[in-house]
């Protein structure tokens, strides 16, 4: 049996990784603010306050007050259960997207790299060209065409992030081809599938980890501004950037509705770049 | 070098038919008639009839893509059904928009973000680093939409010191033209500055733990000389090949900012284009946008491999 | 494309050098969408009629009742039968590039919206059988049939009058330089940023037009378009949002300009258009009736447009000459609405794909819509959809409740033919009914206001009352202009054109 790249090393990776991670303060932080957008995200109705559909026409835009902290949105529903609610939304939307994005760009980041030949070729020349058109724009194109929901916003964030992990996978996956254990790996008669999973697969995971949260960050975004133009979360459910997008006609005459939101998007936002930053460092082997 | 070059111009050919064939698939897909979404209110079946067929829009998809296609070749973009516009003109029409949008957020981006990131890793794990990082990290998770509405709502609408909106020449008024453009620049350019500063910081790093520097620390020389010239040239060149990358995303439109901002520019028209289903327009655009970039690619790889030869691989 | 472009430079350069001389005055309009092609024959946008206003006279126009008043045309006078209109011409026009306005080039300028080749006018004309010309001021349309919306078109787009020999020369390339009789010539647009048009010195009516320049500005974002308005930056916007209302009024260098708009906004239900029409709102009178009912139209002019909007439950507003006093708006009632979902035998709730048009105000119409609709044991599914995806899927039948509002036409048949004959092209929710139809074909072939109302009482008992028909209609919008103070003499008409003439900037 060929020696695994972990048996290489004196300690594990990951627990070096984790005791690194720890003692960064920044990423630690980010890593408790996200855990806990999660678990807000995951008990939101017992967390809000009201429920975020709710309207009221007698409490349409009022300001922040003792009973709606964050004040009331244009048809008198409660803006902090509805940012509340919206993290559901834009979580999932970083999470599931980016998955997608991993599911899809790695098998072929490492086809691409393991295989050569014109497999790489034709893979190569699909990512470049992927790349070369604007993100927003291919996003806005396959959310119109698999026609606007949330789901659907996921799908096409995610199919425009894949690109970058196939050039990411790739690239990781030709510099530890030629690496020892691979070598010996392949000298020991191993079959290629087994190689690119058990050997390649695992020494490329650190670079994937910290693209993946810079990318979950990246999605966010994505997913607000697609909401932001109509295509994501269908109302009357809440998401942050669908908010902002009702907020910004009221910006003179009520700008909480926009604060919070866009806050609660540059909170979460801030918090999977500074883990991502974190997880970086971490996992760098060149660092002490 | 021959070889390289040559092997990266040929991968251009495939990579730019590919992206043809995208963008002009990626359209057909999009729901909604064109000939319907033109005639707005009116809609007689007749007038609609002869629309389709005046655009070739009741050909086959492949068909019309061959049409497109051998415009294409002989330098013919098409016409805007919207706008009976051609649409080289457009692009023409746009393109020092953009460009002019573009080359400020790269000056802002420049102007924070390489200082910031010297600063930050000259004075490595101090206050001045944290400043630094928490600035940058800052512009990348602020929401450029976001960003922008704020400063129209600040800076127009309270103090009143900036037009909210539009766009003006620089040939026509220049202190105008700063004043419309400076806002945008400045949402586009803080995300980028923050990119900067990280790719800065990291280089320079690099560089300053590299033999060279400790060489020149060694002769005596004053630490700010050794960081100047010694360090932040060596460090530079990653970072300038990477603005390259850069520059070429913010020629092929700052979507969201320039509708934000009613900017006339290349995503404005873009997007104003997707949703008006005005295809020809959406395919050239998109297409020699997407041909800039490649081509900036080229060159920042080029550029990249004449500092690095060892990476021509 | 460059020969252009240097001329219009030069063009500029020498209206620069006389703006030396004496300060020039320029109006900036914020428009809230871009513009289409400039070509009346071609345009068909709400947007591009703004501009038309300035740069193409018609033959006629309205005024602020609603009357048919002449513009190019001196006057009109209509044969017993209905099917000849004599229309005399003004004198002494002349169009931009100096050729003279007669009855060959108003002919000329009919039989080009009649016949070219992707004409939105065809339809419009579609009564007009042929034009003849009487004498050099005059010219006879011969109609197919009598048809009194006719007289109304002309002071639309199919009523402007373009230079034959610039059309000649453009072809369908027109739009890219207009050239037409109005107030004011165009000078250059740049697409997506401004239209530039200057006061023509040999305009007929030369001595009411006071500015020396105007500028036409999209800015789609409306926060954004009074933001501008409010900091100098623009003199008039159009499209103010209800919302922003207070604001304008608060800002003592604003004034507000009001009228009730031509159009409406409504759910159009899918009685009969495919499978998706296969449900109880569809199928039951009933069951609508019990919708309408559930809705409180007031209650959404309140939240959503604070009051400024006017309620309505017809075609035309309450205000408007045409409006159908002996069915007026029900007021909300959930308990009968209930009773009647109840005898009708739907399970509830009943859930409705419902399309929604992607805009701000638009989503909070439709969630107020699918709250109070809720009560009474409707479930509204919001599928906000891009709007030139819901054209698409509206005339394929792909909803049940969809939310579209129109911009309105002066006369009532615009409002409501196309909708509720029989398999005319508005017609996606595929109503049909033919004393409908027949009512219709009456309305038109009569000149008399009475008579014609009369034929629209026998539609509305048949379409308004207790919702049989295919749209319930929610509101008619307030046209709202805001301009700076030192604009003079503006007035604004129903069908929320901007007209230059008589305006004077301080």
């Amino acid at each position: 049996m060929a020696t695994t790249a972990t048996e290489l090393h004196e300690e594990n990776p990951w627990a070096r990784a984790w005791r690194r991670l720890k003692r960064r303060k920044g990423a630690m932080a980010a890593l408790v603010v996200v855990v806990l957008l999660i678990a807000i995200a995951i008990l939101a109705p017992w967390v809000a306050p009201y429920d975020p559909t709710k309207t009221s026409f007698g409490a349409v835009r009022k300001a922040p007050t003792w009973a709606h902290w964050f004040g009331t949105d244009e048809v008198g529903r409660d803006v902090l259960s509805r940012v509340i609610f919206g993290a559901r939304a834009s979580l999932s939307a970083g999470l599931v997207s980016v998955s997608i994005a991993v599911g899809a760009g790695v098998p072929l980041g490492l086809l691409a790299g393991y295989a050569g030949g014109w497999v790489d070729a034709v893979l190569s020349r699909i990512v470049d060209a992927m790349l070369a058109i604007p993100f927003l724009i291919l996003a806005i194109a396959l959310s119109a065409f698999l026609g606007p929901s949330l789901s659907n916003a996921m799908i096409a964030i995610g199919v425009t992030a894949t690109p970058v992990f196939v050039r990411l996978t790739r690239g990781q996956t030709l510099g530890a081809k030629v690496e020892d254990y691979v070598e010996a790996a392949r000298a020991v008669g191993n079959p290629h599938w087994r190689i690119a999973l058990r050997h390649v697969l695992p020494n490329i995971v650190p670079p994937l980890l910290v693209q993946a949260s810079l990318a979950i960050a990246g999605a966010i975004i994505a997913e607000a501004a697609l909401s932001f133009l109509g295509l994501g979360q269908q109302p009357p459910a809440p998401s942050w950037g669908s908010m902002l997008n009702s907020a910004q006609r009221f910006i003179a005459q009520a700008p909480w509705m926009a604060f919070w939101p866009g806050f609660a998007i540059f909170f979460a936002v801030l918090s999977f770049n500074l883990l991502g930053d974190g997880l970086r460092d971490a996992l760098d082997p060149r660092h002490k | 070098m021959l070889a390289f070059l040559t092997r990266r111009l040929l991968q251009i050919i495939p990579t730019i038919i590919i992206v043809s064939m995208l963008i002009f698939g990626l359209q057909q897909l999009l729901p909604g008639d064109p000939a319907l979404i033109m005639a707005g209110e009116e809609r007689d079946p007749q007038v609609l009839a002869e629309i389709r067929h005046q655009y070739r829009l009741d050909e086959p998809v492949p068909v019309q893509y061959v049409y497109w296609i051998k415009g294409v070749m002989s330098g013919n973009l098409g016409e805007s059904m919207r706008l009976k516009a051609s649409v080289g003109a457009l692009v023409r029409e746009k393109l020092p928009v953009t460009l002019q949008l573009a080359t400020m957020a790269l000056i802002i981006a420049l102007g924070i973000g390489i200082p910031a990131g010297i600063v930050s890793a000259v004075k490595k794990e101090t206050a001045w680093d944290y400043a630094a990082n928490l600035f940058a990290l800052w512009g990348l998770s602020t929401p450029n939409f976001w960003l922008g509405i704020l400063l129209i709502f600040l800076f127009s609408v309270t103090l009143g010191w900036l037009p909210a909106s539009g766009y003006v020449q620089m040939s026509e008024n220049w202190k105008q033209s700063l004043a419309t453009s400076i806002m945008p620049a400045f949402v586009l350019g803080n995300a980028l500055a923050a990119v900067l500063m990280r790719h800065t910081r990291s280089a320079m790093l690099q560089a300053m733990g590299a033999d060279y520097v400790r060489t020149a620390r060694a002769k005596g020389l004053e630490e700010s000389r050794v960081v100047l010239k010694h360090a932040l040239r060596n460090a530079m060149t990653p970072v300038i090949t990477l603005l390259a990358l850069d520059f070429g995303t913010l020629l092929s439109g700052a979507v969201l900012t320039e509708q934000i901002f009613s900017i006339p520019g290349f995503g404005k028209l873009i997007v104003d284009s997707v949703f008006n289903r005005d295809y020809a327009v959406v395919q050239g655009v998109v297409l020699v946008t997407s041909s800039l970039y490649i081509m900036l690619n080229l060159l920042a790889d080029i550029a990249y491999v004449l500092v690095n030869p060892r990476l021509r691989g | 494309m460059l020969p252009l472009r240097s001329l219009l430079l030069a063009l500029a350069l020498m209206s620069a050098a006389l703006a030396g001389a004496s300060a020039q005055t320029n109006l900036r309009i914020g428009l809230a969408e871009d513009p289409d092609v400039l070509d009346p024959t071609l345009a068909r946008t709400y947007v591009g009629r703004i501009v038309f206003a300035s740069l193409c006279d018609k033959l006629f126009d309205i005024d602020e009742n609603l009357k048919i008043v002449p513009q190019l045309a001196l006057s009109h006078e209509t044969s017993a039968d209905g099917k000849t209109v004599i229309i005399k011409l003004r004198p002494n026009v002349k169009f931009h590039d100096g050729e003279p306005f007669d009855a060959v080039a108003a002919k000329y300028s009919l039989d080009r919206h009649l016949t070219m080749k992707g004409s939105f006018r065809k339809p419009e004309l579609a009564s007009v059988e042929s034009v003849d010309v009487v004498d050099p001021l005059t010219i006879k349309l011969n109609l197919k049939a009598a048809f009194s919306p006719l007289l109304a078109q002309l002071t639309d787009r199919a009523g402007m009058m373009v230079s034959p020999k610039a059309a000649e020369a453009a072809g369908d390339k027109f739009g890219l330089h207009p050239v037409c009789a109005g107030p004011y010539k165009f000078v250059e647009r740049v697409q997506q940023d401004r239209i530039v048009v200057e006061k023509f010195a040999d305009y007929w009516d030369k001595d009411h037009v006071f500015i020396d320049r105007i500028t036409y500005l999209p800015i789609v974002d409306s926060t954004v378009r009074l933001a501008n308005l409010r900091s100098g930056g623009l003199d008039l916007i159009e499209r103010v949002l209800a919302t922003d209302i207070k604001t304008v009024r608060e800002d003592k260098k604003l004034s507000l300009s009001k009228a009730v708009s031509l159009g409406y906004v409504g759910l159009t239900v899918n009685l009969a258009n495919g499978p998706k029409a296969e449900n109880p709102l569809a199928k039951n009178p009933k069951v609508r009736e019990a919708f309408e009912l559930s809705i409180d139209r007031d209650a959404i002019n309140q939240v959503v447009f604070n009051g400024e909007f006017v309620p309505g439950n017809q075609w035309v507003s309450p205000q408007n000459p045409y409006y159908q006093a002996k069915f007026p708006i029900p007021k909300r009632d959930v308990a009968k609405a209930k009773a009647l979902l109840k005898e009708a035998g739907v399970t509830t709730p009943l859930a409705l794909d419902f399309m929604v048009p992607n805009g701000v105000e638009f989503r909070s119409v439709a969630e107020l819509a699918q709250s109070m609709t809720a009560e009474a044991g409707f479930d509204l599914k919001i599928r906000l959809t891009e709007f030139a995806t819901s054209l698409k899927q509206s005339e394929e039948g792909n909803y049940q409740v969809y939310l579209i509002g129109w911009s309105g036409r002066s006369d009532p048949d615009g409002n409501s033919y196309s909708f509720q004959v029989c398999g005319q092209p508005q017609n996606t929710s595929h109503f049909c009914d033919k004393e409908v139809d027949a009512a219709h074909e009456e309305a038109r072939g009569k000149t008399d206001p009475a008579q014609r109302k009369a034929a629209y009482e026998k539609i509305a008992a048949r379409t308004i009352d207790k919702a049989r028909g295919s749209v319930v209609y929610l509101y008619h919008p307030q046209v709202l202009v805001a301009h700076t103070d030192r604009l003079e003499g503006y007035r604004q008409m129903p069908d929320g054109l901007i007209r230059v003439i008589g305006l004077k900037l301080k």
